[in-house]
């Protein structure tokens, strides 16, 4: 069996017939071909997923959304009106950070889901944010946190092992919440922790980013660095929730950067000097295998210079393979549970030495409650 | 319940209900049983389980808890209170996920094809009024959550249970006691509760929306004879707006669907203490259209 997987990599990888999200962001679906009952799949999936924003888009696009059942498009038209909403509160949002670090002098460079929105990308249409991450430079980290405090934002995590754990050991201090809009913001000063195994080249990633027009402090990363940051943050992270999401933001960047024949020429040169070769190469082999991404033959042929071993290689298809997929009942297989447990492992083990780990994994594993612990109660959304 | 699950119709919406609390399966046949099982094709808007927490504490204090889809919502609850978690896990269900409808914290009643809005924050007594009109001619479309279509301009409700709280209980059981109530689930996070069984006339017409003629803000105060007083327009705009749940999703459209509800709506401030004279005050309204 296990030859098999050698011989054959790199490989498809396997999608069950079960992952009707996938396959229907992909062909950008034609609903009339769905049974209800697969729309009730598809509904569910995608919501999971967080991808029923984009699906809602991308049938819009395509002039399909009138032929989808009136069940399911009712799903469809609430998810969009949802994303379209929380695209216009980043903006506010972003408007209110941006002035609170005006006035403390402090540049920044806005990260994911927000970048995408304020660059205006492709990538931003339906899509669901949490929050906005932030990357300002590290010897400005005090006047940006005090100048977010006396705008509203205060600290959302005040024992002293988290306080800690953020400052000393990530890269970031921890999160902030908004005390009346109750939004959150992560401000990070790099892109991986301190104590990260990979070493990034922090200072490459400040030199030039693109100003956002209408702001005179607000930036996103050039295209590349763009990918590159959304590839390392993929691959590093731990709980993969929205892993799929991530692989579809990807997808789109590459589609939507790659119509330009300079951004594949130098985005292995500049994985190179920032040292994110190793995330680039996974979001490469995954879009590909999973959402085929179409890559220019040049890149793929200099893919083996920036691999793994074989062994790592049949692991992190094992594992992602499993991971990368809608959170739902319907998409389990067998060794996702494992492979999860493996990747939130390994996100650890990238982020801290040996030692730090297993302190950390031991706090956690002792002293917080179950996730599920802290889940809304009812009655406090009001109802 | 404990195998595929139940499709029932909860109009405009179809709900799939699995279990395997014995109990909760009595509660939903007495409450829902006027509502439709559907066949479906396979869709239901929103899956729903309220099942047993694992492990030992199941024999001596069992917990349930409510699952939307499989993933499991909201802390777990002492058994007895399965039904009335069902409820609420319906709720939040509906008002986080049917942003197609401009959903208001309010209660909705119907007569001779015009309907009264009663929104209010808890204490009210939105409630308690409902139950007892229903009881005594009035259509109900729902005593927690209207669904404002705005193209449209009409309102659905689901015709789901009636939520009685503490006090509620013995009036609405002495004002009509045909009705079936459930048990009274005492020390939940919002006091005693029970759940009224919509009157099947309502469930029958569910599917049917209706205009929104009146909004009627309800105000109970020990003693005070009935009182019904018209009430500003922009105040009642504030109102609906804070006790929407989705407003901010809808943004401008938001703005413009209450701006246009109120607007066609007469909107009034109804103070009262016996619900005999709030069924004759409102009756007389529902005659009249407005007040004289």
């Amino acid at each position: 069996m296990r030859n098999v997987f050698w011989a054959s990599w790199p490989r498809r990888v396997p999608l069950s017939e079960t992952e009707l999200v996938v396959r229907a962001l992909q062909e950008s679906c034609q609903p009339a071909s769905l049974s209800l009952a697969e729309w009730d799949l598809l509904i569910r999936q995608g919501r999971r997923a967080n991808l029923l924003g984009r699906l809602a888009i991308g049938l819009s696009r395509a002039n399909t959304l009138l032929a989808v059942p009136a069940q399911p498009r009712m799903h469809l038209i609430s998810a969009a009106k949802m994303a379209e909403r929380q695209n216009l509160a980043i903006r506010w949002e972003v408007s209110c950070i941006a002035e609170a670090l005006a006035s403390a002098g402090v540049d920044l460079i806005l990260l994911k889901g927000a970048a995408y929105v304020m660059a205006g990308l492709p990538t931003a249409e339906g899509r669901t944010f949490s929050d906005v991450d932030i990357l300002v430079p590290k010897e400005q980290i005090e006047e940006a946190e005090s100048a977010l405090m006396i705008h509203g934002w205060q600290g959302a995590h005040h024992d002293a092992y988290d306080q800690r754990y953020y400052r000393q050991w990530m890269h970031e201090i921890p999160p902030m919440l908004h005390v009346r809009r109750g939004t959150t913001i992560d401000v990070h000063h790099t892109i991986l922790p301190e104590t990260a195994r990979v070493k990034v080249n922090t200072a490459a990633l400040f030199e030039d980013p693109l100003p956002v027009a209408g702001f005179s402090n607000v930036h996103v990363l050039q295209p590349i660095d763009m990918v590159l940051h959304s590839a390392t943050h993929l691959f590093h992270e731990g709980e993969l929730d929205n892993g799929l999401r991530d692989l579809f933001d990807l997808d789109s960047l590459f589609r939507h950067f790659g119509d330009d024949a300079s951004f594949w020429a130098g985005l292995l040169s500049r994985a190179e000097v920032l040292g994110l070769q190793r995330p680039l190469y996974y979001a490469i082999v995954f879009a590909r295998q999973m959402l085929d991404t179409p890559v220019p033959p040049t890149v793929i042929a200099a893919l083996p210079g920036i691999a793994p071993g074989p062994a790592v290689r049949w692991l992190m298809h094992f594992c992602y393979a499993r991971a990368l997929r809608p959170n739902h009942a319907s998409c389990h297989v067998r060794g996702a549970w494992l492979a999860k447990k493996a990747l939130y492992i390994r996100a650890h083990w990238l982020r801290m030495p040996f030692f730090l780990l297993v302190r950390h994994l031991t706090h956690k594993a002792l002293l917080r409650p179950p996730k599920d612990e802290r889940a809304p109660a009812p009655e406090r959304q009001g109802l | 319940m404990s195998g595929g699950g139940l499709y029932i119709g909860i109009l405009p919406f179809t709900v799939r209900l699995a279990s395997n609390v014995s109990a909760l399966g009595d509660d939903v046949l007495r409450l829902y049983g006027d509502f439709p099982l559907v066949d479906s094709n396979g869709f239901a808007d929103f899956h729903v389980e309220v099942s047993y927490e694992r492990g030992f504490r199941r024999w001596f204090k069992p917990l349930v808890r409510f699952y939307f889809d499989g993933r499991p919502s909201f802390i777990p609850l002492p058994v007895h209170q399965a039904f009335a978690m069902l409820e609420w896990g319906i709720n939040w269900c509906v008002a986080a996920h049917a942003h197609q409808y401009l959903i208001i914290h309010a209660a909705v009643i119907e007569r001779d094809g015009r309907s009264m809005i009663l929104p209010a924050p808890p204490g009210s007594g939105k409630s308690t009024l409902c139950a007892a009109l229903i009881n005594r001619g009035w259509r109900l479309l729902s005593d927690e959550l209207a669904l404002y279509d705005m193209d449209a301009g009409l309102v659905y409700g689901m015709a789901r249970p009636v939520n009685l709280k503490n006090q509620s209980i013995g009036i609405i059981r002495a004002h009509a006691p045909e009705a079936v109530i459930t048990a009274p689930v005492a020390d939940t996070t919002k006091g005693t509760v029970a759940l009224m069984k919509p009157p099947p006339e309502s469930v029958r017409r569910a599917r049917e929306p209706a205009r929104p003629a009146w909004i009627v803000l309800p105000r109970y105060q020990a003693g005070a004879d009935a009182l019904l007083e018209r009430h500003e327009k922009a105040r009642t705009f504030m109102l609906l707006a804070e006790q929407s749940f989705n407003y901010n999703v809808h943004g401008r459209a938001g703005f413009d669907g209450i701006g246009d509800l109120v607007e066609r709506c007469e909107c009034y401030q109804f103070t009262y203490s016996r619900l005999d004279d709030a069924e004759r005050v409102l009756g007389e309204l529902a005659k009249a259209g407005s007040l004289v």
